[in-house]
């Protein structure tokens, strides 16, 4: 902490980075390179409008109507535009089906490609050295860390996403749910089911479809 | 090296406000042509591969030093930011904070 008084006689003083992207905030803002209240629009979308939520819609519609999954899987952008889930990061989505025979499960090798308008920002191990590196090369291992057994017989396939195509995990639906509607069903879907990290379960009760 | 991926509860978009700041600053400057996203992405990559060479890389504070330091490199190669330009406004706001009085509203004096 460069500045720990107990008083705080001034301001407290941010951080090296924080301080060198205010630098970088103030310079670019005066030469008319970028508008501060569009920064505060593209952070106020990602923190508060843009989410995993968008995808389990996604995901609950295709469960529920067979040419709506159909469409998606042949050529999702389209399907996808028309629900207005496109732009930043989403230009060309690939929507790849979990079935028993095959599980699919997204990555970057890269850097940390994922698909924006879909899931919002990529949690903190999808951007980890960890993740990256050993998705491809041992994906069962990396299943059995997030908690996940595949039947022997089920083959992993792993997508590796560029600037140019995202991926989007269209998971199984689970056993149990045949008189949900689609927002019941969205509300079991979770992010990580999406990545492929994370398989769909059951709802809690039979009786009750959640909230 | 931990091979461990943690990944158990929800977490915030953006751990701090600066991580937000830089990133929508870089969808701003990709919105505003100043540079592509498969540019960016390549030179963020070549960043990551760098930093990864001498140590783990865990996804938080090390994957946006990493893009910070992208962006930097991207915005002196165009001479929108020079290293100069950056360090002498990164001092101004330095000062500005050393010499408001805590609970004011911190601004650059010039």
């Amino acid at each position: 902490m460069p500045h720990d008084h107990s008083d705080h006689p001034h301001a407290l003083l941010p951080s090296d980075p924080a301080l060198r992207v205010k630098a970088l905030e103030t310079i670019l803002t005066r030469k008319g390179l970028i508008e501060p209240a569009a920064l505060d629009e593209i952070i106020d979308t990602y923190q508060n409008k843009i989410g995993p939520q968008n995808g389990a819609r996604v995901v609950a519609r295709a469960w529920s109507d067979p040419a709506f999954k159909a469409a998606l899987l042949a050529d999702a952008d389209p399907v996808l535009a028309e629900l207005g889930y496109y732009g930043r990061q989403g230009e060309h989505m690939v929507v790849v089906e979990n079935t028993p025979a095959q599980h699919n499960m997204v990555v970057c090798t890269l850097c940390s490609c994922y698909p924006w308008p879909l899931l919002g920002i990529p949690p903190g191990w999808y951007k980890s050295d960890a993740y990256r590196a050993r998705a491809v090369r041992e994906p069962r291992r990396v299943l059995a860390d997030f908690g996940v057994t595949l039947p022997a017989d089920t083959a992993v396939r792993v997508w590796d996403s560029t600037a140019e195509v995202r991926y989007l995990v269209l998971p199984m639906r689970p056993q149990g749910t045949a008189g949900l509607d689609e927002p019941a069903l969205a509300a079991l879907v979770s992010r990580d089911s999406m990545i492929g990290t994370a398989l769909v379960g059951a709802p809690q009760s039979n009786s009750e479809a959640p909230a | 090296m931990s091979d461990c991926i943690s990944h158990s509860a929800p977490e915030p978009a953006f751990l701090e406000p600066w991580h937000a700041q830089v990133f929508a600053l870089t969808v701003s400057l990709n919105e505003a042509g100043r540079f592509s996203w498969a540019d960016w992405v390549e030179a963020f990559s070549a960043t990551l591969r760098r930093n990864g060479l001498s140590r783990e890389l865990d996804g938080g504070a090390d994957y946006f030093n990493a893009w910070l330091q992208t962006l930097e490199a991207i915005l002196a190669a165009q001479g929108s930011a020079s290293p100069q330009e950056v360090a002498l406004v990164r001092r101004d706001w330095e000062e500005a904070y050393l010499n408001t009085p805590h609970g004011d509203p911190v601004r650059l004096a010039r």
